[in-house]
């Protein structure tokens, strides 16, 4: 197996999930690139144990309005899960239909969206799509439970439209209106107020008789449409398939500008966003045959370090790297909230519009929470990755300064760095010379200064990009 | 660059969501607002008057005693042509100044870069919260962004002092320009070092600071307090940018917008005690804004995106008193059920940069605006 061969596993699996160990890209490598994709797409490994979590946690089950912590259960499928891609989609379409608790105040429904996520997330757009419109979180979110045929709210008219499906400049005043209308008895049950009881579960419940049944023009169509049809007629535009495709290359491939911009600002890579699209389109919005395409493609493949890891990327990608985090000890709620510390407050976006991605990530506070958490587990040097990654590197004879920094960037991702930022580390590793691995002292002291450099290199501008 | 304590301070408070024009500055003796606000209409015995045609909501009443000192500028009509209704594209284009065409650049990450052209301070302008607005960016120019002061510093988890130094100071070189990297890269190299550079006095701010004033214990009372040390702490701050939300209220409205304004009222009364305080009231003006008004008429519990809104200028300085003028219900001059603006946002940015900050508006703001004399 070649140098490349890990390196490319390495870019599918930061891609496609949050990392993984040395010890799991080598397996990877071994059965092949395709082989992994594959596996990836159609996961046998079981999933996370959340009895497990809750023998610990018993709060973690139906977390309703706990402050801030309702999160915790998502954050530790996505340290443990054995289905990366699937685990990696419940974020991806976290981040489009982006729902809040600020609003929705029911930590238990944003769990269930996200557990629609991960069973729906890599099957067919459209159904998930039905699936969202009558996601209790969601309805609620945009306020589709006060959309009445005598009282028509537009929120998720509109959003539906603008943020989910084609993007703005595609449709009218007029068809928000009338797709509002389509959706009309749309609603939830029961709607209880939190006191004095708590959170009840919410349901989706259609009532004929607050639907508006009459005749509705939307994108030049006519007839008595429900929201079905209406799912129906917007997945039949290309702009949607493109939209949909944008979101994929921009999460998974590289760095697109915001979504606002789409209408206005051409896609990056063209063509890809064609194939992508066309994908779509000729598999009838099957999400899963098109990420085997993106995931073969050569684009995809060339595209290494093109993109900054999410708030969510940079918590649980450092998380699997260090191990150690995987039993549900005390302190799981905070972990859970450190996305937030870094600008991507998981269950709880700013708007419907979600996070602004890439560059806009990164800004003073940001940068210095990224730096902050990932030094501190990557200088522990207890955790069962950092000592394995100890365990290589002096299986390799490690005792100078550049050999030290070139075993660590590999061990790290492998890590590319520009040749000033390398020069730099090993300049740093320079100060107080070479390691050696014979004497326990020695060991000690050797361990202790990989420690430093690993902190040195996790607070690079490069380990910021995925 | 020179700096005075006494230096012109802009201080903004985005209303995020699209705060509701007709609930906050009330036509409430207009018998058109009662036919479109059968539900979420204020009743008359609640509002606030502030003349025999407008009142404000009745949770304003901190802002209302403002107004009644003469320290609070109400402007009327405002937006731009067009709304897209659309909060993402509106909220850029309220930041970027760009209504035709996709902007990136930041109103006020313009005005940083004309007030401290070398970037000898990296505090010129802080933003208050995670993230970093719009309004504020710009390549080049730093932002300190700030969510807790307290904890504001780079690797405070390395205690061994001369360890930590080794470290932050090949951190600094690491982060330095390097030849023929992306623009990303160059934007984080910068921010990198100001974090730096800006940790280390941003901390003082919480430890030079007393005062008798008490903030509420809510989320924008925090940020002004905050605001407000770092504008008391004297680190040449021009510029401070904080939000509040979400003022999205499509349902339920009443009691949201309720507590959305006691919240912002409160915590406004209290930034501006604290300043007076400490007589450092009369260098600081406070711009309220909002992406949009919204739809004319209720939608039986709330109200959808519409257009023209309401913006405010608060301060010492500032010449109080209604501006521009409510825009017409009648249904015959709204445009798609939406009360049109009368007075572009553009224009009130021009008074804060020209005759507040001492700077050319026109290239800051794209153009020549209506300039309303709410500043003298």
């Amino acid at each position: 197996m070649s140098e490349n061969d890990i390196a490319l596993m390495g870019h599918l699996m930061r891609r496609a999930g949050f990392g993984a160990t040395r010890e799991e890209l080598e397996a990877r490598a071994a059965k092949g690139y395709e082989a992994t994709v594959e596996e990836l797409l159609n996961p046998e490994e079981a999933s996370v144990d959340y009895l497990d979590l809750q023998r610990y946690h018993g709060w973690t089950w139906k977390p309703g309005t706990v402050q801030g912590m309702g999160a915790a259960e998502w954050m530790h499928s996505l340290i443990n899960s054995k289905r990366p891609l699937e685990e990696k989609m419940t974020l991806f379409w976290h981040q489009v239909f982006a729902t809040g608790v600020s609003k929705v105040d029911h930590y238990d429904e944003l769990n269930d969206q996200i557990i629609l996520f991960r069973e729906k997330g890599m099957g067919n757009y459209k159904k998930l799509l039905l699936a969202m419109a009558q996601d209790p979180a969601m309805l609620y979110w945009l306020d589709n439970n006060e959309n009445h045929k005598d009282a028509v709210n537009e929120n998720w008219g509109r959003e539906l439209l603008e943020l989910f499906s084609m993007g703005v400049g595609n449709y009218t005043e007029v068809d928000v209106r009338e797709c509002s209308r389509a959706f009309t008895g749309w609603t939830i049950t029961p709607k209880l107020a939190r006191f004095p009881m708590g959170r009840f579960d919410w349901f989706f419940e259609y009532r004929d008789e607050d639907h508006d049944d009459t005749e509705k023009t939307f994108l030049g169509e006519t007839g008595n449409f429900d929201g079905e049809d209406i799912i129906d007629i917007v997945c039949r535009q290309p702009a949607t398939a493109e939209f949909i495709a944008r979101h994929l290359y921009n999460f998974f491939v590289a760095d697109e500008p915001q979504v606002p911009a789409w209408a206005v600002t051409p896609p990056n890579d063209q063509d890809a966003i064609e194939l992508l699209a066309d994908t779509l389109l000729e598999s009838d919005y099957d999400i899963r045959a098109t990420l085997r395409v993106l995931f073969n493609s050569d684009f995809f493949k060339n595209a290494r370090f093109a993109r900054l890891k999410s708030p969510t990327e940079v918590v649980v990608g450092t998380l699997r790297l260090v191990g150690g985090a995987e039993f549900p000890a005390p302190g799981l709620g905070d972990l859970s909230r450190q996305p937030c510390y870094m600008g991507q407050d998981l269950l709880n976006p700013p708007s419907v519009e979600g996070w602004h991605t890439g560059a806009e990530w990164i800004n003073s506070g940001s940068l210095m929470r990224r730096v902050n958490f990932t030094a501190d587990l990557v200088g522990d040097t207890q955790r069962p990755g950092i000592q394995d990654m100890i365990r290589r590197l002096k299986e390799r004879g490690a005792t100078t300064p550049e050999q030290l920094v070139d075993g660590c960037l590999d061990l790290l991702g492998p890590l590319e760095v520009a040749d000033e930022s390398r020069k730099e580390l090993v300049g740093f590793v320079s100060e107080s010379g070479d390691v050696a691995w014979d004497t326990g002292e020695n060991i000690a002291a050797a361990t202790g200064r990989v420690g430093e450099l690993l902190q040195l290199i996790v607070s690079l501008r490069e380990y910021q990009y995925a | 660059m020179t700096q005075s304590n006494k230096d012109p301070v802009v201080v903004v408070l985005q209303m995020t969501g699209g705060n509701d024009y007709l609930n906050t500055v009330i036509p409430y003796s207009n018998p058109l607002y009662r036919d479109n606000r059968p539900v979420v209409g204020v009743p008359e015995g609640r509002v606030l008057p502030i003349d025999d045609k407008i009142a404000f909501h009745p949770e304003m009443g901190p802002i209302k005693s403002l107004y009644d000192q003469g320290n609070v500028a109400v402007i009327h009509g405002v937006g731009y042509a067009n709304s897209p209704r659309s909060h993402f594209r509106s909220m850029d284009i309220w930041h970027t100044c760009e209504p035709d065409k996709l902007g990136t650049e930041g109103w006020l990450g313009r005005a940083t870069r004309e007030i401290d052209p070398n970037k000898e301070n990296v505090l010129t302008t802080v933003s208050f919260g995670p993230s970093l607005f719009r309004a504020l960016a710009l390549p080049g120019v730093p932002v300190a962004c700030v969510d807790d002061l307290d904890n504001y510093g780079l690797l405070p988890g390395i205690t061994e002092s001369q360890q930590r130094s080794r470290i932050l100071d090949r951190f600094a070189r690491l982060y330095s320009p390097v030849m023929g990297s992306s623009a990303v890269m160059d934007y984080m190299g910068q921010t990198g070092l100001d974090t730096l550079e800006g940790a280390d006095i941003l901390k003082e701010a919480p430890r030079k600071y007393s005062s008798t004033v008490e903030y509420p214990d809510t989320t924008i009372a925090a940020k002004l307090k905050g605001i407000s040390q770092i504008h008391q702490a004297g680190f040449g701050t021009r510029i401070l940018y904080c939000d509040h939300g979400s003022f999205d209220s499509h349902s339920n409205q009443t009691g949201m917008h309720d507590k959305l304004w006691k919240d912002v009222s409160e915590a406004v009364e209290c930034f501006f005690d604290d300043l007076r305080e400490h007589d450092m009231s009369d260098n600081v003006v406070m711009l309220l804004f909002t992406e949009f008004g919204r739809r004319t008429h209720d939608n039986g519990s709330g109200t959808d995106h519409g257009a023209g809104g309401a913006a405010f200028v608060i301060g010492d300085p500032v010449k109080g008193g209604q501006y521009s003028e409510m825009p017409s219900l009648e249904a015959k001059d709204l445009e798609q059920g939406d009360v049109v603006p009368n007075h572009d946002f553009r224009g009130i940015y021009s008074v804060l940069l020209e005759d507040w900050m001492g700077l050319d508006a026109k290239p800051l703001v794209g153009g020549s605006f209506e300039k309303l004399p709410f500043l003298g």
